[in-house]
């Protein structure tokens, strides 16, 4: 569903963090902020739930290590059993100890890998992905909110010129999320 | 706001910057033309990389008696250069996660060329295992896939497939941390090109980022996680390497202290090496206000430090050997049997290189001097490959037998697969320096507040006329 929104430009971070809240306890949407940097405390000004991304990590970390020592169990207790060094495989706690260091490398890239394919997915960004940033000054020093446009448009342009934006400008929302 | 920044602290980014200004200064290099001094360096490492190739190619359609490995010696200089650049690569990692997790700031000018040099430096340590095969069309073998050998699997007990693991978790894992943090400086980079190619080659580099709150908060998830899983591994690589050797029965090898002395003697080379290319690079590219002295003399800190925990390994393993007295002992790397033999250039040159000479960073005015720790940096360069060097090849040179005893003598494909390698890790770091955003810009704007020169002197203006007023009320 298409709708209206208010595109209003900030050219200072602590300015754009004043003016999220400001919008906000005036009861506006706003829709999306594009900043070039990691602005801290943005995301709890715009009330965004926490990102869950580290538990993910912590959950593929386990499944790399239960992976590793399936893997290892199958290959060398189970599959194929030989008397290494005179070391024999009769049983994985035995074996243990050598297997730690891969059990330990599984995890970790299990963890890592999965967690970043999982960022990618979330936030979309893959190669050959069109970037969806309204002004190309906002991986430069400008920082932009969308604000659904509702009641009067003066109003709302007037008011967020008040908050310290330096260019405010209307346009359609065609996406809908 | 949440910009202050104790003013005992140096600025980290000099010059007045503003948000605009760090943007233009780091696309500068990618947007303007290479110098003459950048090809006469890219041709001549170029020349060598190539001289390299040919002599890897040598070595393939002969086989690795063209080395001038031998019966006893059977390591010696491709296992030094794997362990060299290994080294090398554990700075980038330490620094942009290590550092990360501690908090220090200073990271960010330098944690992406650090990065680079990590994944480069890795790529020619992968090398010297592959072609050391001799066969290197089986090289796959060291992979648990099932096979025609009627499924033989790999053996998991062994060190030498740990490091098929570590390194190449190391290597994959960095590399994804390194083109995380670079989405939203390519995307800088897109958003600004006017050449509608570079456009279209940075947008796909980009992944499409678009710089969204909730991205960030994701992005520096993210980061944070990445840190905390890149600490144990780096820490676990060098480990796993020097396992290598510390679960062998050669005299010299099988030593307990080689984990924890093999992680900071990779920590030690790493930061020399990030130290002769930034010192470089700073110049060539412009970056003058964003590696700064006081970066220099943070790593020259790091180096000290390293110095010492090597050192101090020296000593012990000298002492130690000496101490048990068994006569095993007698003529491993550091013991008087190493340093009166046919080797002793080399013991003296780990000495020198890797323990008296570091001691300078000790002043003040030489750790903020360019030129010294550049020649410093150098120096510890060649002492790290030189310990590597002797713990390979005085170790085996010595054996148990006496009528064993022998030497070891580099023929020209030893050191062309050599001068090939630092070859090709300079085409690879010259082709980023000119194509990559060299510093983590979107980093560098969020700390510029704090740490810029021109807001830091702004804020303690205001906090001495806050303190001027308190103590006017007091009085």
């Amino acid at each position: 569903m298409s709708h209206k929104i208010v595109r209003a430009i900030y050219d200072d971070d602590d300015v754009l963090l004043k003016a999220v809240k400001e919008v906000r306890d005036n009861g506006n949407h706003i829709e999306e902020v594009f900043t070039p940097f990691p602005v801290h405390g943005l995301d709890k000004a715009m009330g965004l739930a926490p990102t869950k991304l580290a538990i993910t990590a912590f959950i593929y970390g386990l499944i790399g290590l239960f992976f590793s020592v399936w893997m290892m169990n199958y290959m060398m207790i189970q599959d194929w059993p030989q008397n290494i060094g005179g070391k024999p495989s009769f049983a994985y706690y035995q074996n243990m100890p050598a297997f730690v260091p891969i059990m330990f490398e599984m995890t970790v890239f299990f963890a890592a890998h999965l967690m970043v394919i999982t960022f990618y997915m979330r936030s979309k960004i893959w190669p050959f992905q069109t970037a969806s940033n309204p002004d190309p000054r906002t991986t430069d020093d400008k920082f932009l909110m969308e604000v659904t446009l509702e009641g009067n448009e003066d109003d709302l342009t007037s008011f967020l010129t008040k908050t310290g934006a330096t260019e405010v400008s209307i346009a359609e929302n065609h996406d809908n999320h | 706001m949440s910009h202050y920044e104790a003013p005992i602290r140096n600025p980290l980014i000099l010059g007045d910057k503003s948000y605009h200004d760090v943007s233009n200064d780091i696309a500068a290099p990618i947007e303007g033309k290479a110098n003459r001094m950048w090809w006469i360096v890219f041709s001549i490492s170029l020349v060598a990389f190539l001289y390299g190739v040919g002599a890897i190619v040598y070595t393939i359609g002969t086989g690795i008696g063209v080395w001038g490995l031998n019966n006893k010696i059977n390591w010696a200089w491709d296992i030094t250069n794997f362990v060299w650049w290994v080294g090398i690569g554990h700075a980038g990692t330490l620094i942009s996660a290590v550092l990360l997790l501690f908090r220090q700031k200073w990271r960010m000018g330098i944690n992406r060329s650090a990065e680079a040099m990590t994944i480069f430096a890795v790529f020619q340590a992968g090398l010297f295992p592959l072609i050391h095969m001799g066969r290197i069309w089986n090289g796959y073998w060291v992979m648990p896939i099932p096979n025609q050998l009627g499924t033989l699997w790999t053996n998991f007990n062994s060190p030498l497939l740990w490091d098929v693991f570590a390194i190449s978790t190391y290597l994959s894992v960095s590399l994804v941390f390194w083109w995380t943090g670079l989405l939203p400086d390519f995307a800088m980079i897109r958003d600004r090109a006017t050449k509608p190619f570079q456009k279209k080659i940075y947008g796909l580099l980009s992944f499409g980022w678009s710089g969204r709150a909730k991205d960030w908060q994701r992005f520096e998830e993210v980061s944070l996680v990445l840190a905390g899983l890149a600490t144990p591994l780096v820490l676990s690589v060098h480990t796993i390497v020097s396992f290598d050797f510390a679960t062998s029965v050669i005299p010299g090898w099988h030593s307990t202290v080689y984990p924890p002395y093999f992680v900071a003697g990779a920590v030690f080379s790493g930061f020399a090496m990030v130290l002769t290319l930034l010192i470089v690079m700073r110049k060539v590219s412009n970056l003058e206000d964003y590696i700064t002295r006081d970066h220099i003399e943070n790593m020259s800190k790091v180096i000290l430090v390293t110095c010492w925990i090597v050192a101090t390994a020296y000593l012990s393993e000298f002492f130690v050997g000496w101490y048990s007295g068994s006569s095993y002992e007698d003529f491993t790397y550091l013991s008087i049997g190493a340093a009166t033999g046919p080797y002793w250039w080399a013991f003296y040159a780990l000495l020198i290189c890797n323990g008296v000479i570091p001691q300078l960073l000790w002043f003040k005015k030489i750790r903020r001097s360019f030129i010294a720790t550049f020649l410093i940096a150098l120096v510890i360069n060649i002492g790290m490959w030189f310990e590597r060097f002797d713990i390979i090849v005085i170790n085996l040179s010595r054996g148990h037998l006496p009528s064993t005893w022998t030497r070891f003598e580099p023929t020209f494909v030893d050191i062309a697969i050599f001068m090939g390698t630092i070859g090709f890790f300079f085409v690879l770091f010259l082709l980023y320096a000119r194509t990559f955003p060299v510093v983590a810009q979107a980093e560098i704007k969020s700390i510029l507040k704090s740490s810029g020169s021109k807001y830091k002197r702004e804020t303690e203006t205001l906090t001495e006329l806050v303190k001027d007023k308190r103590d006017a009320e007091i009085n």
